[in-house]
């Protein structure tokens, strides 16, 4: 079987990149280099307010005196931030007619399975689709604002509800946060903002569809998410970007504000292109996400497939401040080839009686490395905290490497916390199970793979949850067992 | 003037007054791990290795160091019995830093070495060199900071096929009028198929504050066996900064089982090193904290080649304002195929106010390993505190019987039966308050 499962693998780490294409629009992109009139022309493009644009330079000049850190488990190339440029606009030369979307650009995101055409949408999800810098179009907003929900691209947010961008924005990562929330608050361009007003079920999933298109450039979105008493929200993410040889940067920050008694779920399928197989090319993927449980029995749930990236390093994370509140962080991370991961979460307890889940499932092929990093933290006041974590790990091939790094810091008696990982390869008995009753070595490690991240796929909305496993089994198709 | 340059200077003017009483084996590892030292610093609290102790704090206080080999003024019998009754030992004293031998030892096997390191480094350097320093080079900065001051300590040489079945004991003892640091040594060696078993112990009888530094450097050869069991009894002023590192050949067996009873300022940093096939290591550790006691227990368990397995086991019962930090991590290299590895840490907090820290890592470069780890911080049972109240245990008894059995799955780790039976009680009576030092001490008499 040894023979005959290496070569699998190998196909496996030979997987082709599917949405590597490049669209052919052109795109206003400044020029390289950040300073702070580079800031101060992002902010007048965007035609932003003044105390957005000084929000912007505070966090420029706070993160000038900051060093990139390097405690990851990674290996990260020294990165020039002056090679970078900070704002690309697709949609600049077209001016828009009635609203009227560059063909060029429908067809982008039809070929990426997000048509922008309401009619032909998937039902029941609303789409912000965002190219480099900017938001395309953001679809069923009319619906939505019928029930008083706010979905919209950050840009239009601040133009029209300066009050509550102003009132949330940065309330959850603040620019001191760490190093890359600084750069993304000096330089931070679309991402989508949402509102859920009080007592509202918000009625479909919303959903951003994040795309790099234009050569060096980063992309620096930003997302807030604001759910008001009583209220719930499902929210999906995903990504995609074209096939190049030189590395780009992906800086995002992601904030969630959950008040009394509301819900939120944030799943996100992370496919950044992750660089060929000689580890070439692929995009840093260095993302600070963080959701605010303000209120009592407020409840979030992170979901995340992460399979893209040469680089995933970002820790999606719950404070839970409400009392009774609840976290929880469901994860399947697949690295192949030479892409290297280290992710996970934090929940913080700060409320009484808050309990937190952490389910983490890595998957290593190639030369990869894959690292699960996890904080549970309980404050002195967190009375009756509860927090299980699970981090499992899965090696596919004997060259790549699976770890595992958990912080458990406890000051207070009454904390129930329970942390259990497990490192293994597939188990040769349930291979031989699967040949035993016909089924081949490599649609075997198939269905072994997709039972093992089962637990987590099962929490991610209907259709998210179809392409994940499509994802997960892509790397499995096309050798024949 | 920060702490390390302090050390720094004192070195720097002292040196031949260090270096006059060593071997040349010795000065010639000085020199390098000085270098080190000066290039590394004290450790800062930034650093992943380091993000719960401050341990450059511990360095502040102006300490006397013994760095002209004054001789103690008492014996050891005059400030120390070993209080473990039916405990038949082999015993060698550090006071301080000096190596004091035992006067009614009976006689080792032939061949076997057991004294002071400078006086056999001085008459075999031939046998000492291969081994002294060559693990402890790769150490952090405190463990440079103990090769660049030690003076003295003791070595341990166990000849092929030798079996040493009386138990060899290692008593420090830390006895000064003033503030005092002192930085002990131990090598030991186990040729093929040697077998040992090892009990150090760590007195203090000195209300000053004081600060030992402590490397022991170990090298199991292929099918040699060896446990070694470490107790610390100090006091609230005593800071301990120990490691241990081991380096295990073919089909060797090591057992550790390291035991914190009373202390005040702690970092036990253990690495053992996986070299040969077959290897076997099990290490364990319980530590018991109240007042600001600080208990740190750094693991590191290198798997480098393929068919070892490793075991660890860490308990924690934190009470009052104590701290307790673990880390321990399982590396497994890209050729240690067919690994099997355990890592499991418990804890228990019984105040608000007690922290734990808790850092259970694997990082695993090989695909045919089965390796898992686990953790808890809680509370004892109540269902179990119910049921025994139910039946008339009172609560405080309970809750005392539920400690004690918390305790006792690492104490069992313990192949001495003496001191097996001794560490029951000790533990008993520690959970009770009655015990704040052993009986032996000179304090207690």
């Amino acid at each position: 079987m040894g023979k005959k499962s290496n070569n699998i693998f190998k196909k496996i780490a030979n997987k082709a990149y599917e949405f590597g294409f490049i669209t052919n629009i052109k795109t206003d992109i400044i020029e390289s280099g950040l300073n702070e009139e580079v800031i101060r022309l992002i902010s007048k493009k965007k035609n932003e307010p003044e105390w957005l644009l000084e929000f912007r330079l505070q966090a420029y000049r706070y993160w000038l005196t900051q060093k990139m850190p390097t405690w990851p488990h990674l290996n990260i190339p020294p990165i020039d931030y002056q090679a970078i440029s900070y704002y690309a606009d697709p949609l600049k030369k077209k001016e828009k007619k009635n609203n009227e979307i560059d063909p060029e650009l429908m067809k982008t995101f039809e070929k990426l399975g997000i048509p922008l055409e309401e009619r032909l949408a998937l039902s029941g999800t609303a789409v912000d689709a965002v190219m480099d810098s900017v938001s395309v179009k953001t679809t069923f907003k009319e619906e939505l604002k019928e029930k008083g929900i706010i979905f919209c691209s950050m840009s239009e947010a601040v133009q029209e509800y300066p009050d509550l961008v102003r009132k949330y924005l940065g309330s959850v990562v603040n620019y001191r946060d760490n190093f890359f929330a600084a750069l993304n608050s000096a330089v931070f361009s679309d991402g989508s903002f949402v509102y859920i007003p009080k007592g509202v079920r918000c009625p479909m999933e919303l959903s951003t569809y994040f795309r790099i298109n234009a050569a060096n450039t980063g992309q620096f979105e930003r997302t807030l998410i604001v759910a008001d008493d009583n209220s719930y929200v499902s929210y999906l993410e995903g990504c995609t970007a074209p096939m190049r040889d030189e590395n780009q940067l992906h800086a995002a920050i992601v904030e969630i504000i959950v008040c009394d008694n509301a819900e939120v779920k944030y799943s996100t399928v992370q496919n950044w292109y992750p660089g060929d197989a000689e580890g070439k090319g692929g995009v840093y993927n260095f993302v600070t996400k963080r959701g605010d449980c303000r209120g009592r029995n407020s409840k979030l749930s992170w979901t995340q497939v992460e399979t893209g990236s040469a680089i995933t390093w970002k820790y999606p994370s719950c404070v839970l401040r409400g009392d009774n509140s609840q976290g929880e962080f469901y994860s399947v991370a697949l690295t192949n080839n030479y892409q290297q991961a280290d992710t996970g979460t934090k929940m913080i307890h700060l409320g009484k009686n808050c309990s937190s889940t952490i389910i983490s499932k890595g998957i290593s092929a190639g030369h990869s490395q894959n690292s699960y990093r996890g904080l549970v933290r309980v404050s002195k006041n967190a009375d009756g905290a509860r927090n299980y974590s699970q981090c499992d790990s899965l090696l596919l091939g004997s060259k790549c490497g699976a770890h595992t790094f958990p912080y458990m810091d406890i000051h207070n008696n009454s904390a129930v916390i329970e942390h259990e990982a497990t490192t293994s390869k597939i188990s040769e008995d349930q291979l031989f199970y699967c040949n035993q009753r016909g089924i081949g070595t490599e649609e075997a490690i198939g269905l072994i793979v997709n039972g093992y991240a089962k637990e987590v796929l099962n929490k991610l909305p209907m259709e998210f949850a179809i392409e994940a496993q499509k994802l997960l089994s892509v790397s499995l198709e096309g050798a024949v067992g | 003037m920060s702490n390390e340059q302090e050390y720094i200077n004192l070195f720097c003017t002292n040196r031949e007054l260090i270096e006059k009483p060593c071997a040349a084996m010795l000065n010639e590892e000085r020199s390098k791990a000085f270098e080190r030292f000066k290039e590394a610093g004290l450790p800062d609290m930034k650093e992943e290795n380091w993000l719960h102790t401050n341990v450059a704090a511990q360095f502040a206080t102006d300490y006397g160091m013994n760095l002209g080999r004054v001789a103690t003024e008492a014996g050891t019998r005059d400030i120390f019995t070993c209080d473990v009754p039916n405990l038949g030992t082999h015993k060698a004293y550090i006071v301080n830093d000096t190596f004091q031998a035992a006067a009614n030892n009976n006689s080792l096997p032939t061949g076997v070495l057991f004294g002071s390191l400078n006086a056999i480094a001085t008459e075999l350097p031939a046998l000492l060199t291969p081994f002294y320093n060559k693990l402890a080079a790769g150490g952090d900065s405190i463990a440079q900071f103990n090769t660049t001051f030690v003076q003295d300590g003791i070595v341990l040489y166990i000849p092929r096929n030798t079996e040493i079945n009386e138990t060899i004991q290692i008593v420090s003892l830390l006895q000064s009028k003033v503030e005092m640091m002192s930085n002990r040594r131990l090598l030991v060696i186990l040729e093929e198929g040697a077998k040992a078993s090892l009990l150090m112990c760590d007195h203090s009888s000195t209300a000053h504050k004081s600060l030992s530094t402590q490397v022991t450097e170990v090298f199991v050869s292929a099918g040699a066996s060896l446990d070694i069991y470490e107790l610390e009894e100090t006091s609230e002023s005593n800071c301990r900064l120990a490691h241990l590192f081991v380096q295990q050949q073919a089909d060797s067996r090591f057992n550790h089982c390291n035991i914190t009873l009373t202390n005040g300022f702690t970092r036990n940093y253990v690495n053992v090193q996986l070299a040969g096939k077959g290897g076997d290591t099990n290490i364990t550790g319980l530590a018991i904290g109240d007042r600001k006691q600080h208990i740190d227990n750094r693991t590191l368990v290198e798997h480098k080649t393929s068919h070892c397995t490793s075991n660890e086991l860490y308990k924690y019962i934190l009470d009052e304002e104590s701290v307790g930090v673990f880390a321990g991590k399982m590396l497994i290299q890209p050729d240690a195929q067919q690994t099997i590895s355990q890592q499991t840490n418990r804890n228990l907090c019984l105040t608000k106010c007690a922290h734990m820290y808790a850092q259970p890592q694997l990082e695993i470069y090989a695909d045919d390993v089965k390796c898992s780890h686990g953790s808890t911080v809680g509370q004892l049972d109540e269902s179990a505190l119910f049921y025994m109240q139910q039946r008339g245990i009172p609560k405080e008894e309970a809750r005392h019987l539920l400690m004690y059995a918390f305790a006792g799955e690492v104490i069992e780790n313990i192949k001495i039966e003496a001191l097996r039976d001794r560490l029951h009680l000790l533990v008993e009576k520690r959970f009770r308050g009655e015990l704040n030092r052993c009986k032996g001490c000179s304090l207690c008499k």
